[in-house]
């Protein structure tokens, strides 16, 4: 499975990013081989409008399953949910640990938004 | 003339000026025909001070995309020139956010599949009416909608059926007020003498000068607050056109949805030349 995971590095071992649209990074990690590709997504973080919809679109493209982040607003969840990918919202710690975290245990896949429009700008 | 009455902050004033404006004018032979544009379009409220007889309601639309998906051959050339991401392509399906729209109509350009069609979003509506044998045209914003430059600009369509047009703007330095400005022949500032109204008006005096349009102010409430307005304005070279007290008789008025003219009727002669005045600077620019 093809995890995709905001960070603020482009490391397994980077914090994660709470913010999806306007995370600095984007870490595609395969769940079983731990094998990753981290995308710069600072073309979108500093996006005038529709970081969340770019990222999606990015992130939906490189063939992910599963999205996790912080927060996704509504634009960004629809973009996601077009593409067939999942939202476990609410991570923390590093990537590597988000990770672990999801293969032991799983994750509730998110059903809608969790913050309104433009939640990641200006942070 | 187009005479564009705007602030920057907020509140200063701007339709208690327009509206006295409009109301001295009215019968004083300075202006044979004019009218007046609310362009603050998200809180329209100079027909509240002029009490416009029937009205007559126009809805105004905007251009929003709607993709064929059968037409779609997923080349993503609609995508990649929109700048606001109205437009993603997803799983070969192109999606469209319509919040996000700026009405470019970029994308039906760029297809060459004929794939992108109109399916436009209403923006509000213009309420028309008449005060005394002048038209007053009002914007009001769909409630929901953010963008209103292009309302905005359908308001100002009414701008040449007159020989005078007092366009009543939004505040704040940004696209709506922008929209409300530009192609005047004059642009009124009106403030208030406090840092909150300095420091807005500096950015709206930025504003105006990258229009290249010609300006003048208004201090309402002058006998408030500090000397810094009136030191700005001197170093600016921005002409003094009006100074209104701080009357406890005024603020009743327009509690009440009157108007200073109407309390004290002598101030009509005031506006009177403040409109003289405006149009010798506009007539010494042209």
């Amino acid at each position: 499975m093809k995890v995709a995971i905001t960070s603020q590095g482009p490391e397994l071992s980077s914090q994660t990013d709470p913010r999806f649209g306007r995370a600095a990074w984007v870490i595609i990690v395969d769940s079983v081989t731990k094998e990753f590709e981290a995308v710069d997504n600072s073309s979108n973080s500093n996006a005038f409008k529709g970081a969340g919809i770019q990222a999606g679109n990015l992130i939906a493209d490189k063939g992910a399953d599963v999205l996790m982040t912080g927060h996704c607003g509504p634009n960004a969840f629809n973009t996601l949910n077009a593409g067939g990918v999942k939202v476990v919202n609410g991570i923390t710690g590093t990537v590597e640990e988000a990770l672990d975290k999801f293969i032991a245990e799983g994750a509730e896949y998110a059903s809608d938004a969790t913050v309104d429009s433009h939640n990641g700008q200006n942070r | 003339m187009i005479i564009s009455i705007a602030s920057g902050k907020g509140g200063t004033g701007k339709t208690t000026v327009a509206a006295n404006l409009a109301l001295s004018l009215q019968d004083s032979g300075l202006v044979k025909d004019f009218n007046m544009l609310d362009c603050d379009v998200e809180e329209p409220n100079l027909h509240l001070f002029l009490d416009p007889g029937v009205l007559t309601e126009t809805e105004i639309t905007t251009f929003v995309p709607v993709v064929d998906q059968e037409k779609c051959t997923g080349c993503r050339k609609c995508v990649d020139i929109c700048r606001f991401a109205a437009l993603a392509f997803v799983k070969e399906t192109v999606l469209v956010f319509p919040a996000l729209c700026h009405s470019c109509g970029g994308c039906e350009l760029v297809c060459e599949f004929g794939a992108i069609g109109d399916d436009s979003r209403s923006l509000g509506v213009v309420e028309s009416g008449m005060v005394n044998g002048h038209a007053i045209h009002t914007g009001r914003i769909r409630i929901g909608e953010a963008m209103s430059p292009p309302l905005i600009k359908a308001v100002r369509r009414h701008e040449n059926e007159a020989e005078l047009t007092l366009i009543d703007a939004p505040p704040g330095t940004s696209c709506p007020v922008i929209a409300a400005m530009r192609g005047a022949d004059f642009v009124l500032l009106v403030t208030e003498p406090t840092p909150f109204g300095l420091h807005d008006l500096q950015l709206a005096v930025e504003a105006v000068k990258v229009l290249g349009i010609p300006a003048g102010l208004v201090i309402n409430r002058a006998d408030l607050g500090d000397n810094t307005v009136q030191e700005y304005a001197e170093s600016e070279g921005l002409e003094i056109l009006m100074k209104i007290p701080f009357e406890r008789s005024f603020a009743e008025a327009y509690s009440r949805g009157e108007s200073i003219v109407n309390v004290s009727p002598e101030w009509r002669e005031k506006f009177q030349r403040l409109y003289t005045r405006i149009a010798e600077i506009v007539e010494a620019k042209a």
